[in-house]
């Protein structure tokens, strides 16, 4: 008979709010494993926990504002990335994460992602892709693949989707990297490069949302996605960043890997006299 | 005593720097209640362009001109435009090379144009016309205008901004002699 | 603060850029904005101002973006602030539910044009008062107020930053074209003259602070900063003292009830008002913003004219001097309400006297004149009373 192994501590007790759960997430869900990655980074960080603050828009993902034991803003849809904004610049000691969905991140708040990758801002985006606006039930969206179903798409998404790891590249982002929810230790070491990368960092990882968008694409359980992903995905860093683009339906490599890495100077507000 | 400005112009003449220059010498080295507009909007189209100012010994409250007693206009449109929004005793001055009157119009005339290019820079005509204009009025003080110029002004068209006001009211003083 | 980046003198001014250097006498040391007239002389002006004294200037992509922006700053520990018109403000809406429900500080500025719409971009307009009071969707305390000169913009900029670190509360200040454009002699005291109230800030345990806990009877909890150590949480979900989501009707209830409350009960901080001749008065005139300057003259003229007519200036539009309203109802005939919109806060009057009240409107885009208000109070002289609305 197998015995269960009880633990006196879990390593992330006191960044988890316990009170806080049980969580909302459904069965099958990645996004805590998007967070547990996160969180990770910040012990591994070595950075003091005072100062690590975690901004969110809305959605599934945004909830993950209020599950972190750290300063959290859960704000309105699409406006993690300003909000973050202001935070960095009125207080820059400050290691600021944006963490949300894609819906959130790259649709309502669509401009504020472009922007803030322009002016190179130094804040960490981690943007969970589970290719539907999970929260309100499993809409179209601007990641959801061309042809997959969902609740606002009954024939067939009839939209391109975005190639995120493409456009904040193009945008101008310093750090832009893509995995799925199966590489974890990739996703914690690259949240953990972002911290100390200045200039703006996103890191999308693709999660499996069973009940929004797996089950209207044959993808039924969590675990159905995963293994999609194990089948799929392909490392290829040097891809040409335009063939980057998402697409389920046939069989198609998902490119995960560190696409952008690059020196250029982040965003400083302009100083004649420092004020001490 | 309340008293209403109006000059005006085309763009690049500089009538909001003349009238931002009059009302703060009213203001700040007078000590007279001062409010100066100017014309945004529909109004400042078309390179059209007037600044406004209403001066009194008490505070004010209706900010803009509605009769004036004073034109100063630096451009034919200008004088066209607000001639009829002036009191019937109201002081005209015209620059006579840019504004032909009305033939029933007796205003005063300055060839302010052309006095700032004697200068060697013609967008200093309002100043001169500035000049001109304190040297007939009897509310407005020169050493106010004055220091409204020195800190107003970028230091190095310093002098050449004192030179033109020097220029515009000279003139008057010579018309007054010859008169 | 720092003393020295105040410019204590005297300046001719004009009322935006008396706006700008209020904010940074009261210690703002964030704008971050979207340039639209009539306001973008607030945005150039702290443009060249922040880099000089340490503070950030941020254009940002648009006005959601903008006021997300300055309330970051605010939580991150910053006086922060925001300027912009109409179209602005639609869009700023959102997230100033968000401030007034996070309880966030920060300065929202509203130089106003005619409107609906893009409107009259570059001319006056009064027609967002109720736009500010309900605008974002919900029930929230709002405080409001309305210079008439580019002296009280500034005065009423250092006052609306204190307002809202004391209260914890988005302010809105209301000012028009006229007032954001029109150059008049402004006063900058020396830096001990400006008033400064601070922040509320936690005392005690880290541990045991709760951020949305109000202990004292003015119901505003202390407001603890991003950094300092105290794992805060905030959200636009309704939450507990703590901060933490509760979606049930009590919590709710308790929230809203808070953040509306806090305002009805200290009117003594925020309710401003400026009266004149009010002695004998049968009639009183009511105006705010650039329309009191109009007001003002009309009432001069009449009690020159023998009329006995008293004139009262609203400087806080909301909260509304209801109290002080109900009072004058007791010795007058009937009340004028003059604004640059088609019958905003008339609606506010009526609702607290028995009196007429005469309706002076003008859709915006030209400076409501003395004579209508003037006409308009010799209508009421003459009839002994009417209503024209
Ligand atoms: C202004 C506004 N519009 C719409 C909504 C409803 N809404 C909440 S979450 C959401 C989509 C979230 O999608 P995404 O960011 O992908 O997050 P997910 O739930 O998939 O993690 C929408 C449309 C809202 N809260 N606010
Ligand atoms: S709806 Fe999708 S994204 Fe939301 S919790 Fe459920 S599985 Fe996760
Ligand atoms: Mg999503």
């Amino acid at each position: 008979m197998v015995q269960p192994l009880l633990v006196e501590e879990h390593p992330l007790d006191g960044l988890i709010r316990a009170d806080r759960m049980p969580h909302i997430w459904c069965p099958g869900c990645g996004i805590g494993i998007v967070m547990r990655c996160y969180a990770q980074a910040i012990i591994n960080s070595g950075i003091d926990i005072e100062k690590h603050v975690v901004v969110s828009g809305i959605g599934c993902s945004g909830r993950v504002a209020g599950y972190m034991n750290i300063d959290s803003y859960h704000t309105t849809h699409g406006r993690g990335i300003p909000f973050a904004v202001g935070l960095k610049l009125a207080n820059p000691e400050l290691c600021v994460t944006v963490f949300s969905g894609d819906g959130d991140l790259a649709a309502i708040g669509g401009n504020h992602l472009i922007h803030a990758a322009r002016r190179n801002i130094d804040i960490t985006v981690i943007c969970a892709n589970n290719f539907n606006y999970g929260m309100t039930g499993g809409q179209m969206g601007p990641t959801t693949p061309y042809g997959a179903l969902s609740t606002t798409s009954v024939y067939g998404c009839p939209e391109h989707p975005f190639n995120l790891v493409n456009l904040l590249a193009a945008a101008g982002a310093n750090f832009v990297s893509r995995w799925t929810t199966i590489h974890v230790r990739q996703v914690i070491d690259d949240v953990l490069y972002a911290f100390n990368k200045p200039g703006f960092s996103f890191i999308e990882v693709l999660a499996p949302c069973p009940i929004g968008f797996g089950k209207s694409n044959d993808l039924e359980q969590g675990v159905d996605e995963t293994l999609l992903y194990r089948e799929r995905c392909v490392h290829e860093p040097d891809t040409a960043l335009d063939k980057l683009g998402i697409d389920l339906r046939e069989d198609q490599p998902i490119y995960v890997g560190r696409f952008v890495d690059r020196e250029a100077p982040a965003y400083q507000p302009i100083r004649l006299e420092v004020e001490k | 005593m309340r008293q209403e400005i109006r000059i005006s112009g085309f763009g690049g003449q500089g009538v909001i720097l003349a009238g931002f220059l009059l009302g703060k010498a009213f203001s700040l080295y007078q000590d007279l209640e001062t409010v100066m507009t100017q014309a945004y909007g529909p109004e400042a189209r078309g390179g059209a362009s007037s600044s406004s100012i209403v001066v009194a010994d008490y505070p004010i409250a209706y900010p803009f001109v509605q009769k004036a007693d004073v034109l100063i206009a630096l451009s034919q449109e200008g004088y066209t435009r607000y001639r009829g929004e002036t009191k019937p005793e109201a002081t005209i001055i015209i620059d006579e090379g840019l504004v032909t009157p009305k033939p029933e119009d007796q205003p005063l005339r300055i060839p302010a144009t052309k006095l700032a290019e004697g200068l060697g820079r013609r967008i200093v005509a309002n100043v001169v016309i500035l000049g001109y204009f304190c040297a007939i009025s009897d509310i407005v003080s020169r050493e106010a205008v004055e220091e409204a110029i020195r800190t107003s002004v970028k230091p190095k068209t310093l002098s050449l901004n004192l030179e033109a006001f020097e220029a515009g009211f000279a003139y008057a003083k010579i018309e007054e002699r010859n008169s | 603060m720092t003393s020295s980046h105040i410019l204590t003198g005297r300046y001719f001014m004009n009322g935006d850029h008396a706006c700008a250097e209020g904010a940074i006498a009261a210690g703002c040391r964030f704008f971050g904005g979207y340039p639209i007239t009539p306001s973008t002389e607030i945005a150039e002006h702290l443009s060249s101002r922040m880099p000089q004294i340490g503070g950030v200037y941020i254009q940002m992509e648009d006005e959601m973006g903008s006021m997300a922006t300055v309330l970051g700053a605010s939580a991150a520990g910053a006086r922060a602030m925001t300027a912009t018109s109409g179209p602005g403000f639609s869009l700023m809406m959102e997230n100033i539910g968000l401030a007034a429900m996070m309880e966030i500080p920060c300065l929202v500025v509203n130089v106003q044009r005619g409107s609906p719409s893009t409107g009259l971009p570059t001319l006056p307009g009064q027609a967002d008062v109720m736009q500010a009071r309900w605008g974002s969707h919900g029930d929230y305390g709002v405080v409001a107020y309305a210079p008439w000169s580019p002296q009280e913009f500034f005065d009423l900029t250092v006052h609306s930053f204190n307002v809202a670190d004391r209260y914890r509360i988005p302010v809105l200040l209301l000012a028009d074209e006229v007032v954001g454009h029109m150059v008049e002699r402004v006063e900058i005291p020396e830096a001990d003259k400006i008033p400064h109230w601070g922040r509320k800030r936690p005392i005690g345990s880290k541990k045991e602070f709760k951020p949305f806990e109000a202990i004292d009877d003015d119901l505003v909890p202390p407001l603890a900063h991003a950094g300092e150590g105290y794992r805060l949480h905030f959200t636009g979900l309704t939450h507990d003292e703590r901060g933490y989501p509760d979606m049930s009707a009590d919590t709710h209830q308790v929230l809203v009830s808070r953040l509306v409350e806090k305002i009805n009960r200290n009117p003594k901080d925020l309710i401003r008002t400026e009266t004149f001749h009010l002695e004998g008065a049968r009639i009183v005139v009511i105006a705010f913003g650039s329309t009191a300057r109009s007001a003002r003259r009309a009432v001069r003229v009449a009690r020159e004219r023998g009329l006995p007519v008293g004139f009262l200036r609203l400087i806080s539009i909301w909260p509304f001097p209801e109290q002080l309203i109900r009072e004058l109802a007791q010795d007058v005939d009937a009340f004028v309400m003059a604004e640059m919109n088609l019958g905003q806060m008339i609606r506010e009057v009526e609702r607290h006297v028995e009196q007429p009240v005469l309706g002076v409107n003008h859709a915006g885009g030209a400076m409501l004149a003395p004579e209508p208000i003037l006409e308009a109070i010799e209508k009421v002289a003459n009839n002994g009373s009417t209503s024209s609305r």
